[in-house]
């Protein structure tokens, strides 16, 4: 199984209809990529409520389920976060990443509970672990740790062993 | 472990509701599953989980290990399927690698797994049975769980954190007189079904416990997240071993059972039904196992046979590079779901191109799951919950990770 070449230029994913829905609206999408077989949109940290929605809702996408949401912290890099959405389409049998990135100063993303209730507990897993806040979700409370722990584990500045 | 001081739910002289904590160390919770019920009478107001009890951090451990060395972690996620993890971890990385799977060890995957689902599944039927109150189903179960483990110990030295399939491959190939001893098993098997069929789905009493109780609708499901056999028994016609086929599951034969009764009895139904199924891919596997080696052929990846290290220096030589210093993979990202007897059980793997992994993401399908225990207990009986606990069949270390 030979690695597929990676395909980044928007232009060529066109044909995609994940991006070309997105690139449809102006301020939404930022890049694309195409690795592995796998799709990934970059789109703009304010508008993940507005490209989720359009992914679910177009007849052309149909992502109507949310997979799984989670984030990746590229420190000492600046954007530091990647917040990773996985959507899965039940009747096209497809799958899209959906990424935003985050400054470490403005680590605040809009929370997808309004599209899928579920997002509820993925989101509360991230802010706990990784200290990125989603707004307007209902109750952004610790899940994992202690309520009145300190620090954010699965940072990369926080040592595997923790603090002694 | 966020719910330490609950939001207060009794506002000065107002005395209707109150809150009872149940778990976590509770029979019925399986695991550390804490529960704060706010209820109103035998009614129940509001739901609020509390998990976190089995949180070892295991995402953060990957990160200081090589890529081989988090094949044991993912055992330990989910105790009563560590083949799925395996497995989905496995195939997640030999995508970033790019490696080819030569068919045998293919079908010894798929083979394992359903196995694996199958002792899932006796524990979920087991445990929920006992739940509820009928206590004979236990033992019966686990019964047959114990030969399962006898056969997972004989091809792998360990009953339940096998570690069995590795990067690559397997890490052996069956041990003499193990396909004997799993179709003696598979032979065995319709029957002890019939059996605990047999003591329950006719049974009144536990039809009444179970039918609509605990209802969740399609709608509900697909928005909260739900997979597996519990969103199969809402309606969602969609399993990944068919819609998404890996490790060669498109080339066996079998259905997927989908219910539209929403309860608990579809569940127990769908989930009875899926015991059959994995025993006819089972079969199927057994039956068509084809020839040939057990590992692809990667020597900078896959540590090489014991024959060969003493004959040949390159191969000595690439053992010793595996061990003392792992192997690269390159950098990109991948996420891979498999079915897992839960649900979807994804792993996102994010390499930078050294010998560690960047981030290894589990999405765990108990985690997601465990939100449909709102919907389907607020406004109903507080004896519901233990019977809808049982139907998600969440495992909290699947859950916590």
């Amino acid at each position: 199984m030979a690695t597929e070449a990676t395909i980044t230029d928007l232009e060529q994913l066109k044909d995609r209809p994940e991006v070309a829905r997105l690139a449809q609206k102006q301020g939404l999408l930022q890049s694309a990529k195409l690795d592995r077989g796998e799709l990934i949109v970059w789109v703009e940290p304010g508008a993940i409520v507005e490209a989720c929605s359009i992914l679910r809702d177009s007849a052309e996408t149909q992502f109507n389920f949310l997979s799984d949401i989670t984030c990746i912290d590229w420190y000492p890099s600046e954007p530091r976060f990647e917040v990773v959405y996985h959507l899965l389409s039940h009747s096209r049998k497809a799958r899209v990443r959906v990424k935003v990135k985050l400054d470490a100063e403005d680590a605040n993303a809009d929370s997808l509970t309004q599209l899928w209730t579920g997002a509820d507990f993925f989101e509360r897993e991230i802010y706990d672990l990784f200290g990125v806040r989603f707004q307007g979700h209902p109750n952004m409370k610790r899940i994992m740790m202690p309520e009145d722990w300190e620090g954010h584990p699965l940072r990369k500045d926080y040592p595997v062993e923790g603090y002694r | 472990m966020a719910h330490m001081n609950p939001t207060p739910v009794l506002e000065r002289g107002q005395d209707q509701t109150m809150v009872l904590n149940m778990g976590p160390q509770h029979p019925s919770t399986h695991g550390v599953l804490r529960l704060l019920l706010e209820i109103d009478g035998e009614t129940i107001v509001r739901v609020m989980p509390d998990i976190g009890y089995l949180h070892t951090g295991i995402e953060k451990t990957t990160e200081a290990k090589f890529y081989q060395q988090v094949v044991p972690l993912t055992d330990r996620i989910d105790y009563l399927c560590p083949m799925t993890n395996n497995l989905a971890y496995c195939l997640a990385v030999e995508k970033l690698l790019g490696l080819e799977i030569p068919p045998r060890a293919q079908w010894m995957r798929v083979l394992l797994n359903e196995l694996t689902r199958l002792n899932s599944h006796l524990v979920w039927l087991g445990t929920h049975a006992l739940d509820i109150g009928a206590m004979t189903v236990f033992l019966y179960c686990f019964r047959e769980r114990e030969d399962l483990l006898r056969i997972f110990e004989m091809v792998s030295g360990q009953r339940m954190m096998t570690s069995y399939f590795r990067i690559g491959g397997l890490a052996l190939d069956a041990p003499l007189g193990f396909f004997e001893k799993v179709k003696d098993f598979l032979d065995r098997f319709p029957a002890n079904v019939d059996e605990y069929e047999g003591l329950l789905t006719n049974n009144p009493i536990w039809i009444n416990r179970l039918k609509g109780v605990a209802h969740l609708s399609k709608e509900d499901a697909i928005a909260l997240g739900a997979t597996g056999p519990t969103a199969r028994a809402s309606g969602i016609d969609w399993d990944l071993r068919r819609d998404m086929p890996y490790s060669s599951y498109e080339k066996f034969q079998f259905n997927v059972p989908v219910s539209n009764g929403c309860d608990v009895w579809a569940r127990y139904v769908v989930r009875v039904q899926e015991l059959r199924e994995s025993h006819k891919i089972a079969m199927q596997a057994l039956e068509g196992m084809p020839e040939g080696p057990i590992k692809a052929d990667a020597p900078k990846v896959i540590l090489p046979d014991r024959e060969k290290m003493k004959t040949q220096m390159e191969a000595l030589i690439y053992h010793f590079k595996i061990v003392t210093e792992g192997f690269t993979v390159p950098a990109g990202e991948v996420y891979h779901a498999v079915e897992s007897p839960r649900g979807e059980m994804g792993y996102y793997v994010v390499s930078d191109g050294t010998a560690k992994p960047y981030r290894v993401h589990m999405r765990s399908p108990s985690f997601a799951n465990l939100q449909l225990l709102k919907t389907m207990t607020e406004g109903r009986l507080i004896a519901d919950v233990v019977a809808a606990i049982g139907s998600i069949d969440i495992v909290l270390g699947d859950c916590d990770r």
